[in-house]
């Protein structure tokens, strides 16, 4: 890019900034760095410049290299989630698919410093995970290159599985951990009476069941965890019996790496229809040649077009939030007599949804029998060899929206004892939900969790409607019905 | 104008070489999983049948990375139409998962357990070959397995003067000059001249010949064929790459042996009994009117199900002992794979000529072994 060209794009960034702020679109202090092909497809493999190395990077970076040498796909840009807020354009856009990449990253930007997910997120993780990774390197040298990955593959292979909800205590041994959390557990305040008492109680019920055989003072009876932990990462972090100091802190590491990128997988719905939704209202407000116009529009049409097998979730995503705000702009008599609607609040709603929906709650709350039907949305299904439409009413497809959406669009497992038949093993529980897990992915994952918990791995889940409990003892796996 | 709150940039990123060397990495997994599975891919159909395809594909089970994930086959998922869908309506169809049971588990999901590999052919005979080398090398007299050859390498001050090396001399010249204070190219002097001499080098001999030699009487299946065809295969290639020329000779037999075509040697079948020592004859007469053994490196295979007249055990001993006079070696490969008691074994089994070697394969990953087994690596590399 020569200087002038560089000096053509700091006027239009220059301009766009101006236009972003006057929307009221708030974001962090932008660097724009311009990057050659292969650069921004490292990041966008490693999901961040300075991650840590690993292999599973080089096959991701080579698959996504490669289908960019085919062209058959392009990335333009990747933001990253910092104070300052990088962006990596793609050298050789050209400056009008610069100005529309530019107003997206503001609107991602602006995403990331407001919606409510983020708020915990730290924000020099560029920094920290550079950090993360000269560790890693360090360790490399010290215990052999060896040792270290085949330690962290294991640890990628279960890196999900993390409670992103909840700020996890450090450095607890065993005795600590139980009576902090029988404590938790016997000093929960009875709440106010509400609206949903009666769903609390049905929690109680089933909590009341399981503790009833163990009085709340004898610590020796206690189930170890008391209550079904989440976050398996942390667990295995902190009580597994085998882990070096070296490898617990690579999975403490990876584990706020994973926090960091949570809210993104949590929001990739919202966070890229908001990008899209602003990038196009900014671009409007630019004067803009004609054949300008015309490149415009073919780059925002791939972006937001809509694709026949998979969702699009900027298309989805900007769908959405054009008919929240048409909603609130022109609410129904009825939704102005009911719910008090005022016209034309559309904008500040939009911007309230930014700020406190995730990608589960935006499309329960927001999606819309009309919307559905105007989108021609469907639930599609294997049925023998096909791959079949098998039901279009709105409310099962919004349902399965947020189904898809739980836990990130992971399987959530939580660990039910970490002394399991009292001698140490590990016993997983796999919250079965109507829809299985891959049982050959299973067992060969059980080995990592072996690796990693250094006694026998059980996991308890659900195929063909009976229970079946996985088990890995450091040689095969077998499986039973329970 | 209001205050900049950005900054632009262009950086040379041409040191960041992260992604490529963890692609590296990757792919040094990718050949260390291959080489872990190479009994698996001697037997790859579609390495054997790729017919020189340069890059094949070959599925790598280890590679994969494995995590608690759902069965994507059994969950719903969301899809959007151009307006029109109705329930009914099929997207696709799976190809995959009809037909071809590949592998024990393919039924639970569909192709999806299997990483295709990409990887050069060169690049697995490498690694296979790397575990190879030619037995019996050495036993040949010298004059006949090698040749001479000669190759400039080497830089003396005596030497004929038409191979003086004009660069070096003038390079000396120079030198001997600006030493003396006056540089410049002038006054060569004896001393300055430099000649390239030459070295003897030695090669072998570059022609083998590989008697193929196959039962193709009614007891010999498929699966045997296939293996034969495997082995051969590999070995045509190994000798590839230790001879400029290898030349390939084919004799089916059952109670009478003909010299074929490669096609017809793996694909027709007869029916009948076999007498093996047909063979034996044909490759002797074949040896003796076309492939002198003072020009050619010879390599006598023979595969067979183990079935044999009986009677004619005792010649096929005999014969083999003829033609390891004239061979670098016979080998002697028995598909067998329910372990049956053959015949021909249990003959050959008390032969005690050293150039004499036999394999028994029970199942396709035992292809390698006895491409090792025959071509195993001699300890003190005795190779010259």
């Amino acid at each position: 890019m020569s200087a002038n060209n560089m000096q053509e794009l700091e006027y239009a960034i220059d301009e766009i900034t101006e236009i972003a702020e006057g929307f009221g679109l708030d974001f962090y202090p932008m660097r724009y760095e311009i990057c050659p092909a292969d650069i921004i497809y490292t990041f966008g493999a490693y999901g961040m410049p300075t991650r840590f190395s690993h292999w599973s990077f080089g096959k991701t970076f080579h698959k996504m290299k490669m289908q960019y040498d085919f062209g058959l796909s392009k990335i333009y840009e990747l933001v990253i989630n910092s104070n300052p807020c990088y962006a990596f354009l793609l050298e050789g856009n050209s400056l009008i698919q610069n100005k529309l990449i530019v107003a997206h990253v503001l609107a991602h930007c602006d995403f990331f410093k407001n919606n409510a997910r983020f708020s915990a997120t730290n924000r020099n993780m560029v920094d920290s995970m550079s950090v993360t990774a000269e560790r890693v390197n360090q360790y490399e040298m010290e215990y052999g290159t060896q040792a270290v990955e085949s330690f962290i593959d294991a640890v990628l292979g279960i890196q999900e599985h993390i409670d992103p909800n909840v700020i996890k205590p450090r450095n607890l041994d065993k005795e600590r951990y139980m009576e902090a959390k029988l404590r938790e557990l016997r000093e929960a305040q009875p709440s106010e009476p509400g609206r949903y008492d009666d769903l609390w109680e049905l929690d109680k019920r089933s909590q009341a069941s399981k503790s009833s055989k163990f009085s709340l003072h004898d610590m020796a009876n206690r189930p170890f965890p008391p209550e079904p932990e989440k976050d398996i990462i942390w667990f295995i972090q902190q009580f597994s019996p085998v882990l070096e100091d070296w490898q617990r802190d690579i999975m403490s590491m990876l584990r706020d790496e994973m926090l960091y990128f949570w809210p993104q997988i949590e929001t990739k719905i919202m966070n890229e229809g908001w990008a899209s939704y602003w990038h196009q209202r900014i671009i409007r407000e630019l004067d803009l040649t004609s054949e300008e116009t015309v490149e415009y529009a073919k780059l925002n049409s791939s972006v937001v077009q809509p694709s026949r097998h998979s969702l699009n979730p900027y298309y989805l995503g900007i769908k959405l939030f054009e008919d929240i705000e048409k909603r609130w702009d022109e609410p129904t008599k009825e939704e102005q007599e009911r719910y008090g609607r005022q016209p034309g609040q559309g904008r500040a709603k939009i911007f309230e949804v930014r700020e406190l929906e995730s990608d589960q709650s935006f499309l329960r709350n927001y999606l819309t029998k009309k919307l559905t039907e105007e989108l021609d949305l469907y639930i599609f299904e294997k049925k023998g060899p096909e791959w079949k439409i098998t039901d279009k009413s709105w409310e099962n497809i919004r349902d399965q929206l947020v189904y898809s959406r739980v836990n990130g669009g992971f399987p959530y497992i939580t660990v039910e004892d970490g002394d399991y038949q009292r001698s140490g093993e590990l016993y997983l529980v796999h919250q079965y939900e109507a829809v299985e897990l891959d049982l050959k992915y299973v067992e060969r994952t059980m080995p990592y969790v072996y690796t990693l918990w250094g006694k026998p791995v059980h996991v308890e889940t659900t195929v063909d409607d009976k229970q079946v409990l996985f088990t890995y003892d450091g040689k095969k796996v077998s499986r039973k019905f329970i | 104008m209001n205050e900049r709150t950005f900054i632009v940039s262009r950086e040379d990123w041409s040191l960041h070489r992260k992604g490529y060397q963890d692609q590296a990495r990757h792919q040094q997994r990718v050949r260390e999983a291959i080489k872990q599975n190479l009994p698996d891919l001697v037997t790859e159909e579609n390495i054997i049948m790729s017919d020189g395809k340069q890059i094949i594909k070959v599925p790598i089970r280890s590679l994969d990375e494995f995590r608690f994930v759902y069965n994507f086959n059994k969950k719903k998922h969301v899809g959007q139409g151009d307006g029109d869908s109705q329930v009914g309506d099929v997207l696709g169809t799976d190809s995959s998962s009809q037909g071809q049971a590949k592998g024990k588990q393919a039924g639970d999901q569909a192709g999806a357990d299997i990483i295709e590999a990409e990887i050069s052919i060169e690049d697995l005979e490498n690694l296979l070959f790397d575990e190879l080398e030619l037995p019996n090398l050495q036993q040949k007299d010298k004059e006949e397995v090698e040749v001479t050859d000669i190759r400039f390498n080497d830089i003396r001050k005596k030497g004929i003067m038409s191979n003086i090396d004009k660069k070096r001399t003038i390079l000396e010249n120079l030198r001997r000059n600006a030493l003396t204070g006056k540089p410049g190219i002038h006054h060569i002097s004896p001393d300055d001249l430099r000649y390239k001499t030459w070295e003897e080098i030695i090669k072998p001999q570059s022609s083998a010949v590989i008697i193929a030699m196959m039962d193709t009487s009614g007891s010999m299946g498929s699966f045997e064929k296939y293996c034969a065809r495997s082995f051969f295969f590999w070995m045509t290639r190994f000798l590839r790459k230790q001879y400029e020329k290898v030349e390939l000779v084919f004799i089916a037999h059952h109670t009478e042996a003909k010299e074929v075509t490669e096609d017809e040697f793996f694909t027709r079948g007869e029916s009948g009994g076999t007498i093996c020592s047909s063979a034996y004859v044909k490759a002797l007469e074949i040896i003796d009117t076309r492939y002198p053994p003072s020009s050619y490196n010879i390599y006598p295979f023979h595969f067979s199900d183990g079935d044999n007249l009986t009677s004619d055990n005792d010649r096929c001993v005999k014969l083999i002992g003829q033609i390891l006079k004239k061979a670098n070696m016979f080998g002697y490969g028995e598909v067998n794979q329910y372990n049956r008691s053959s015949t021909l074994m249990s003959a050959y089994r008390n032969i005690q000529l050293p150039n004499f070697m036999h394999y028994v394969i029970k199942e396709k990953g035992e292809v390698y072994r006895a491409l090792k087994h025959f071509f195993k690596k001699q300890p003190g590399g005795s190779r010259t």
